[in-house]
């Protein structure tokens, strides 16, 4: 059962070929078999059994939604009512969230299982999963190699075949990158999508929801359920949602691909490059045609993205003060102190650098030069984005400079963990949506093929996607060990 | 740019962040690299460009002024550290 897509899942539950329950038990046992993964923080064995039970109530009583009794599970920055929601943090290790996040309410209802809450690094920070509380996740292709970040859990969960779709954050290509480095699909939907209510702030301007899954189909099949306009996310964005699976299926024909050459200058992994480029080979079979398209400001990204979105970091995470939820210190001398230390016990490492670099940013005298700055910056970036998207239907260029790096190579050096994310942040900037999918592999470690869109095309991205896996198998190849 | 262990102590106060004197150095060596960084932006001329808060140029959505939730005083103080008789407890602030 582990090794069908969610498409054929439905399908498979609704011929009565397997129950939901069946299903459920099934996957369950696999994340207690390879809990070595650490991509689990919590598993919710009981509910899902529940939420499974109903669900199979549901199929029997002729339920027609493509989700209902399909095992899922959420990334630990959702808040899930009743169930500790800890944003990979000890700060919110005892955080049992009182209320549930759209996101979760809408696979709820749905009729979708949850089989628990996936590893993250700490408050969506990170790169590589290493800066969680909970110890670093494996990469299931290599298990010295890190998973990506921040939704590592979920890339590995999926690409381990523990579950077979689960729900990510990307505030930076923190969906695409894991993705990529999992070799599954990860899809970062335009800013305003996906409800951002209930799901924990790093950088509002930026974070964005969105589906992680073996094939572009299922992620289309997420992705209809997690979409829509939501009154309590005042950014969400009052759009119809069109049905994504409607599309997918059309030819590409006439489809125009942009190839910016600033993503494939000095950095990028000249195996990756070729890998990149034999994808847009299968593009033109498949009836596209290609041209150059330029993104001067590129560079600026990293810079402009580490100014605002610490900035931003650090006004949100001003609300972890001991007082009302999550962690307090033993014994404060005094308020200050117990705000103080409580902060400083709470947080690890990477999010207390980017808390000072956020702080900094917007002190007194300071937030003209960075903060206005990096968002005049950000206005650049997305200027060319826009420019370019004018001549073409969608850009193609690499996910990451390189493959999965080893586990502890890059703990050291904050600034080259920064440099790794070039390809990915400048699209959270200009708020595009975004998809990463497996198109090959260099030194038996999977590669992605970034595909990036107009505001709200995802149903031309995953149609874009879906095709190319139409014609390849890169997205069904698992990992040793876990088939 | 460079910074501090005294100006990391500055900010780390100014965010009311915890930090190991050991650390400082450290922390003041991180922060400066990546300031380094933001130095590239300096080269752009933006005088003519308005800053971008919001992916669409959206402003924030208004609601009527009506009340939609609950009082759920209770549930939300189950998970504070410390309440009593509905009131969240803090170290004394008035002698």
């Amino acid at each position: 059962m582990h090794t069908k897509t969610i498409a054929e899942l439905a399908r498979g539950l609704r011929s009565g070929e397997f129950s939901s329950v069946e299903l459920t038990r099934n996957f369950l046992d696999r994340i207690t078999q390879y809990q070595n993964l650490n991509a689990f923080i919590t598993v919710t064995a009981d509910q899902a059994l529940a939420q499974a039970e109903a669900a199979d109530k549901k199929l029997a009583a002729g339920s027609t939604g493509l989700m209902t009794g399909i095992p899922i599970a959420q990334k630990d920055i959702f808040c899930t009512d009743g169930v500790k929601t800890s944003c990979g943090s000890k700060m919110l290790d005892n955080f049992i969230a009182p209320y549930d996040a759209t996101v979760v309410t809408k696979f709820n209802d749905a009729g979708a299982v949850m089989l628990g809450k996936l590893n993250m690094d700490e408050f969506a920070m990170g790169s590589s999963n290493e800066t969680s509380f909970y110890g670093p996740v494996l990469n299931p292709w290599d298990t010295n190699a890190v998973p990506g970040g921040s939704s590592g859990g979920s890339a590995a969960a999926v690409a381990a075949r523990l579950v077979p779709g689960v729900t990510g954050t990307d505030t930076g290509g923190s969906i695409r990158q894991p993705a990529a480095l999992c070799g599954i699909t990860g899809l970062k939907p335009t800013y305003g999508r996906v409800s951002r209510y209930g799901m924990i702030a790093y950088a509002s301007s930026l974070d964005q929801g969105g589906p992680m899954t073996r094939t572009a189909e299922d992620a289309a099949i997420l992705l209809q359920t997690m979409a829509g306009f939501d009154e309590k996310d005042s950014t969400s964005v009052d759009k119809p949602v069109p049905d994504y699976l409607a599309s997918i299926a059309q030819k590409l024909d006439g489809l125009t691909i942009g190839l910016p050459k600033e993503f494939f200058g000095e950095g990028l992994d000249a195996g990756i490059a070729a890998i990149i480029e034999s994808a847009v080979d299968e593009y033109r079979r498949l009836g596209a045609t290609v041209k150059e398209v330029s993104m001067p400001n590129l560079k600026y990204a990293i810079p402009a993205y580490y100014i605002i979105a610490p900035a931003e970091c650090s006004a949100n995470l001003s609300r972890f003060d001991g007082v009302r939820f999550g962690y307090r210190c033993e014994n404060p001398a005094d308020l200050t102190d117990l705000y103080t230390r409580s902060r400083g016990e709470g947080f690890g490492k990477e999010v207390k650098r980017r808390i000072l670099i956020g702080t900094y940013a917007l002190s007194a005298g300071y937030y003209d030069a960075y903060y206005l700055k990096a968002q005049k910056v950000r206005r650049l970036i997305s200027e060319d984005f826009k420019k370019a998207l004018s001549d073409v239907d969608v850009i193609m260029g690499p996910v990451t400079p390189s493959t999965a790096f080893g586990l502890g190579e890059k703990t050291g050096d904050p600034i080259q963990m920064y440099l790794s994310d070039i390809y990915t942040i400048a699209i959270n900037l200009a708020g595009l949506p975004a998809i990463s999918i497996p198109a090959g592999f260099l030194n038996a470690m999977p590669v992605g093929l970034q595909i990036i869109g107009q505001y709200f095309a995802e149903d031309r991205l995953l149609n874009v996607a879906h095709q190319y896996q139409q014609v390849t198998d890169w997205h069904q190849r698992s990992p040793k060990g876990f088939e | 740019m460079s910074l501090t262990a005294d100006d990391v102590k500055k900010i780390a106060h100014l965010a009311r962040l915890g930090i190991n004197p050991q650390d400082e150095d450290n922390y003041a060596q991180d922060l400066s690299g990546i300031l380094d960084l933001m130095v590239q932006m300096g080269s752009l001329d933006t005088s003519e460009v308005l800053p971008m808060a919001h992916p669409m140029d959206q402003s924030q959505r208004l609601r009527p002024d009506k009340v939609t939730e609950q009082n759920q005083r209770e549930k939300f103080q189950a998970i504070a550290p410390q309440v009593e008789e509905g009131l969240y407890l803090v170290p004394k602030v008035i002698e």
